[in-house]
């Protein structure tokens, strides 16, 4: 797909999404994923930082991205939002690990993924995120995240209602996003 | 945790449907503007006549361009919030207040004589202006800028300025209508002054809050 026409088909599953549509906006959000990892391979390779870290900044990014997805308009274009997302993170990223570059402005809805997926994690580091959560919010996110409980199941074995597990969930999130955010190097 | 994982998180979290930016920023801007109209009311209060003094052009004059900068600093505001989005004409528009009031300061040079420029630009109430624009914008710049955190903003400190400066504009607005001085002279250089002070006030501000 050409990079317009998958920008418009971005837009189109994002307000499929935000019209409550959770299948299309999970979509949306694996199709985003290898090109935020190559540009953030591409980020940090151009700072002359290893690229180890590049699963963090796509991590980052998705959860700004989710956070942040009532900034988009949904009459607008979808590109120059996510570009300057992603932009936003990659900067904070560098910053954060002792940096202070400026990105250029490119177009990297043109950029070839480079094909290969996300690394492999040990089992230490699937738990390294989630700890900085309290106990109530990471036993939350990990059931739906990590063991992939609907917010029905998770109501159901923590015997809470549905409603209690999303605003643990979405505060749980949001911590996350907090913590990537202010984490030192 | 895996990217797949967080992204199954990300995707169970999207049935909480956020508030829209324009709605966030009514919500808060509306109670912020009210306690600025209470201040206003209990401390200040309009001129005497205020309706008369409408066909007075200088009076005319100071409200309609405090409202003009309103108006244009919150099209700027409601952009900043917003990733990617073309700010650089509601930035660009801006300009044209200071224009507007270039051309009173012209007019008033013009139709005043030489010995009363100085007693014009003084005023009589330049200290009480100087403190009671930022008294009135305080209450918005904290409502603007809480708003302002439910969206995106690219540059923070340039966020929080745009905020200052539409909580000063709404702080001057109120604060004309109660202001004795109307000539152009006073108006450029004290409620710059204090227009100033919230938006500086606004950027610091904004660099710590509106990070995200």
């Amino acid at each position: 797909m050409r990079g317009d026409e998958q920008e418009k088909h971005w837009a189109l599953l994002m307000r499929a999404g935000n019209a409550g549509d959770g299948e299309s906006y999970r979509r949306l959000l694996r199709q985003l994923t290898p090109v935020l990892r190559a540009n953030a391979r591409r980020g940090l390779a151009g700072a002359g930082m290893a690229d180890t870290d590049a699963e963090d900044v796509v991590q980052e990014t998705l959860l700004a991205i989710h956070l942040k997805r009532q900034s988009w308009d949904e009459d607008a274009p979808f590109g120059p939002w996510l570009r300057a997302i992603a932009r936003h993170k990659m900067i904070d990223a560098l910053r954060k690990r002792g940096r202070r570059i400026t990105l250029p402005v490119d177009d990297f809805s043109e950029v070839l993924t480079d094909g290969s997926g996300e690394p492999n994690m040990l089992a230490a580091d699937v738990e390294r995120h989630l700890e900085v959560l309290p106990l109530g919010q990471r036993t939350i996110v990990r059931a739906i995240a990590v063991e992939g409980a609907s917010i029905a199941d998770a109501a159901a074995r923590f015997s809470m209602t549905s409603g209690a597990v999303r605003v643990a969930l979405h505060r749980g999130l949001s911590a996350l996003a907090r913590k990537f955010r202010t984490e030192e190097p | 945790m895996r990217t797949d994982d967080l992204i199954r998180a990300l995707a169970a979290d999207s049935a909480t449907r956020p508030l829209s930016l324009r709605r966030a920023f009514a919500s808060t801007l509306i109670p912020g503007v009210a306690i600025a109209l209470c201040l206003y009311l209990v401390f200040l209060g309009p001129r005497p006549h205020v309706l008369e003094l409408l066909a007075e052009p200088r009076f005319l004059f100071k409200v309609c361009l405090t409202v003009l900068l309103v108006a244009v600093s919150g099209k700027l505001v409601l952009r900043v919030g917003k990733p990617g989005a073309e700010i650089r004409h509601a930035a660009l528009l801006l300009a044209i207040v200071p224009v507007l009031l270039g051309a009173g300061i012209l007019a008033e040079l013009l139709t005043v004589p030489v010995g009363l420029w100085s007693q014009r630009l003084i005023g009589t109430n330049a200290l009480h202006c100087l403190k009671s624009i930022p008294s009135l914008g305080l209450a918005p710049l904290a409502a603007i800028l809480f708003s302002l955190r439910q969206g995106a903003p690219e540059h923070p400190a340039r966020a929080g300025a745009a905020a200052g400066l539409l909580a000063g504009a709404i702080g001057a607005a109120l604060y004309a209508t109660h202001c004795p001085d109307d000539s152009p002279l006073f108006v450029a250089v004290w409620y710059t002054v204090a227009i100033s002070f919230l938006t500086i006030l606004g950027a610091v501000a904004g660099a710590r809050l509106l990070r995200w």
